[in-house]
């Protein structure tokens, strides 16, 4: 008998027990929609982090205050590492740092803001007119913040376009409108154009933006103690790809040189490129890819010991069908073969439901979330088929053997 | 309707095949079976000598427990004996290994069961095609020769009805059927009409007879009514474990087949 006729065989027999072998089915069907729905989400977040990082340009540089690895980066630069407003100016000397082309300090943080009754959590970045050249983002209407708006301290505000559609009707005109940011009254001086993507995750468009001064002074108040202006972070562009290394070079040397590092101390900031914010997120991705692949394995074997459970139940309710197999001169082999294909059947049909429930749900899921969807890979796929077919073959073999065994005249005889 | 023949004739009536008086069908020789229980021994078969030549149709009968069935087991190369010497068809099966005597009951033997014992949910023609499916046949062949053994047995009609569709007596044609599939030299029946009433095992009765007249199949069954057992060209009286007695009978009438009709067979003969 060919392996044709053998599934053959196995399949009128699990077509003869519909509920069963749906029963059976069930713990394959979780785990593995479970796998496919949890790797897809997490694909779906690696492929947003890409996607938001690459669309910042690859030739930006960032320059943190503290170390990378002493927390997140809102405690950093408290003791150890402050950078400042005066930094910034230092990076953009082109003498100093020839293959920086422009420099934007930054100062980030949260506020509510506040407009005839509507109101809404937004970040924060203060920044100066040196943004817009750093990070290529443009005002829709109005314009952006200016040298002047930074020197004067001005109580002005560009809105990200989410935060336009929040506070105002689409009709309105926002130049010139007075929104709270903190119960402080700013005035409208431009809506930004959208963009969707930021560092660390963060909507540009849920973001205002603020002279850096003015933020310092009025909303969060963060000076050194000599005085000067704090930021959080500093993005340097860079002239082309092939500089990025001469460029972080350049900065490293100057920021030593003013932050007084004596020649073997620790560098007090951290000049990153795209390359390497990419490769700390994608840590962070195979550390949450191992759990996943963790409970992937778990709800697996779960499902395999319900598949076993089930068959070595079928073995014995089955014992009659069995022995009369034999006795019509079926051999060990062919009885062996027929529970295994059985076993493996179950798995697999059980194994692409679940990817479609999986696959499904995951999209579903992430269809309410904006600019974020879950994405189902081949790859996935195959390694769910390929692992439910293990799975069935690993544990239907105890069950397979156990009914190629079977004496048929005590099968035939058993009740 | 039977005169009793001596032990001297030659029981075999088939000219053909083999050639008559070759060997026999069955050729057992001081068969004993012994079953142990814990530390209790059970001694089911003490030493039966039986032969049984080609075309003969033999009824076994004997109280219950006296080692009928253990028998048949034996002789349809389910089970093997503890000590005697067994040979189907001139070959010694005692030595033989599971996977072999699963490839003698595929080729020599059809079983006919008190149970009937059909698969489930499975229709008349697949149940019949069964044994076809570990013989290697392919699927045309299997389905060809399953429907003309459902039109040996009278059911042309029933082909594509399930086990509980069908009445007791249809369920056991359609495993008569399924016996008759592997054109087997031997049908060994335990009780075939057991689980039916007095005119169904009537029919049953005369299906076996004809098959055993008309096709030349040696059939061997066990019953416990003497009626049935006036069926047979010979009947064989068991008692605790060993032949009490061996009566043969023949029939008045030569019912021995011809090669004529063996050539009429629905299919070839391997
Ligand atoms: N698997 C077994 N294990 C232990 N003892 C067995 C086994 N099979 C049969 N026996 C014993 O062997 C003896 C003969 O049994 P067997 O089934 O051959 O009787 P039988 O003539 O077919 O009876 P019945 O007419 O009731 O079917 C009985 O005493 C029975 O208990
Ligand atoms: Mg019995």
């Amino acid at each position: 008998m060919n392996l044709f006729e053998s599934t053959r065989v196995a399949m009128l027999a699990l077509a003869a027990n519909k509920l069963r072998s749906a029963l059976t089915m069930l713990g394959i069907i979780i785990g593995v929609s479970a796998v496919i729905a949890l790797m897809s989400i997490g694909r779906g977040v690696e492929k947003f982090f890409v996607d938001q990082f690459t669309s910042l340009g690859t030739n930006l540089l960032y320059v943190f205050p503290g170390q990378l690895s002493e927390g997140p980066p809102s405690e950093r630069g408290r003791e150890r590492g402050v950078l400042t407003l005066a930094d910034s100016h230092a990076i953009n000397n082109p003498l100093r740092v020839p293959d920086v082309i422009a420099v934007a300090p930054q100062v980030s943080g949260n506020a509510l803001i506040a407009r005839a009754g509507n109101d809404m959590d937004v970040s924060v970045s203060g920044v100066t007119a040196s943004y817009q050249d750093a990070l290529s983002g443009e005002a829709a209407i109005g314009s952006f913040i200016t040298d002047a708006d930074v020197e004067e301290r001005s109580r002005v505000v560009v809105i990200g376009s989410d935060v336009f559609g929040r506070l105002f009707e689409p009709y309105e005109d926002p130049i010139d409108q007075t929104i709270r940011v903190n119960n402080i009254l700013f005035r409208v001086i431009g809506v930004m154009e959208e963009r969707g993507a930021g560092v660390g995750g963060a909507n540009l468009d849920e973001m205002i933006f603020i002279p850096l001064t003015t933020v310092q002074d009025r909303l969060f108040r963060l000076r050194t103690v000599s005085g000067e202006y704090q930021v959080s972070l500093i993005y340097a562009s860079v002239i082309s790809e092939d500089r990025m290394e001469a460029a972080q070079q350049q900065i490293t040397d100057l920021l030593r040189e003013r932050h007084n590092i004596a020649f073997r101390g620790e560098d007090d900031f951290v000049v990153i490129n795209q390359s390497d914010l990419l490769a700390i997120f994608g840590d962070i991705l195979s550390a949450m890819t191992l759990f996943l692949s963790a409970i992937a394995f778990i709800s697996l074997v779960v499902g395999g010991i319900g598949i076993m459970n089930i068959m070595l139940v079928s073995v014995t309710e089955r014992t009659r069908e069995i022995g009369l197999r034999k006795a019509v001169g079926a051999k060990r082999r062919n009885v062996l073969s027929q529970f295994l294909i059985e076993a493996v059947t179950l798995a697999l049909i059980g194994g692409l439901l679940g990817i479609v429930l999986g696959a499904g749900g995951a999209v579903a899921a992430t269809s309410f979330v904006d600019n974020f969807s879950a994405v189902v890979g081949l790859d996935a796929i195959a390694i769910a088929i390929l692992f439910s077919m293990a799975v069935g073959l690993f544990f239907g073999i105890y069950p397979a053997y156990r009914a190629s065994r079977l004496n048929p005249i005590d099968a035939l005889r058993y009740e | 309707m039977f005169k009793r023949f001596s032990d001297s004739d030659n029981p075999s009536p088939n000219g053909s095949d083999p050639p008559a008086g070759a060997h026999p069908v069955i050729e057992a020789l001081e068969l004993t079976k012994v079953y142990t229980m814990g530390d209790m021994q059970v001694h089911a078969l003490r030493g039966v000598d039986l032969t049984i030549g080609f075309g003969e149709m033999v009824a076994v009968m004997g109280p219950s427990g006296s080692g009928k069935s253990t028998l048949m087991n034996i002789i349809g190369c389910l089970d093997v004996p503890t000590t005697g010497l067994y040979r189907l068809d001139g070959a010694d099966v005692g030595i033989l290994d599971d996977n072999s005597l699963a490839e003698i009951r595929s080729l020599k033997i059809g079983f006919v069961f008190q149970s009937f014992n059909l698969l489930p949910r499975t229709t008349a023609q697949a149940n019949v095609e069964l044994p076809l499916l570990y013989a290697g046949i392919s699927g045309r062949d299997r389905h060809q020769r399953a429907a003309q053994a459902l039109h040996l047995v009278g059911l042309d009609d029933r082909r594509d009805h399930k086990p509980n569709e069908l009445s007791g007596g249809q369920q056991q044609r359609v495993a008569i059927a399924r016996a008759l599939i592997n054109q087997p030299k031997l049908i060994l029946a335990d009780e075939p009409t057991g689980n039916l009433d007095t005119k169904t095992s009537d029919e049953i009765m005369d299906l076996l007879q004809r098959l055993n007249r008309e096709q030349g199949i040696t059939i061997v069954f066990v019953t416990h009514d003497p009626e049935i057992a006036e069926y047979c060209s010979r009947v064989i009286h068991f008692r605790d474990g060993r032949i009490e007695r061996d009566e043969r009978a023949s029939p008045e009438i030569d019912s021995a087949p011809s090669s004529q009709v063996l050539e009429s067979l629905p299919f070839d003969r391997p």
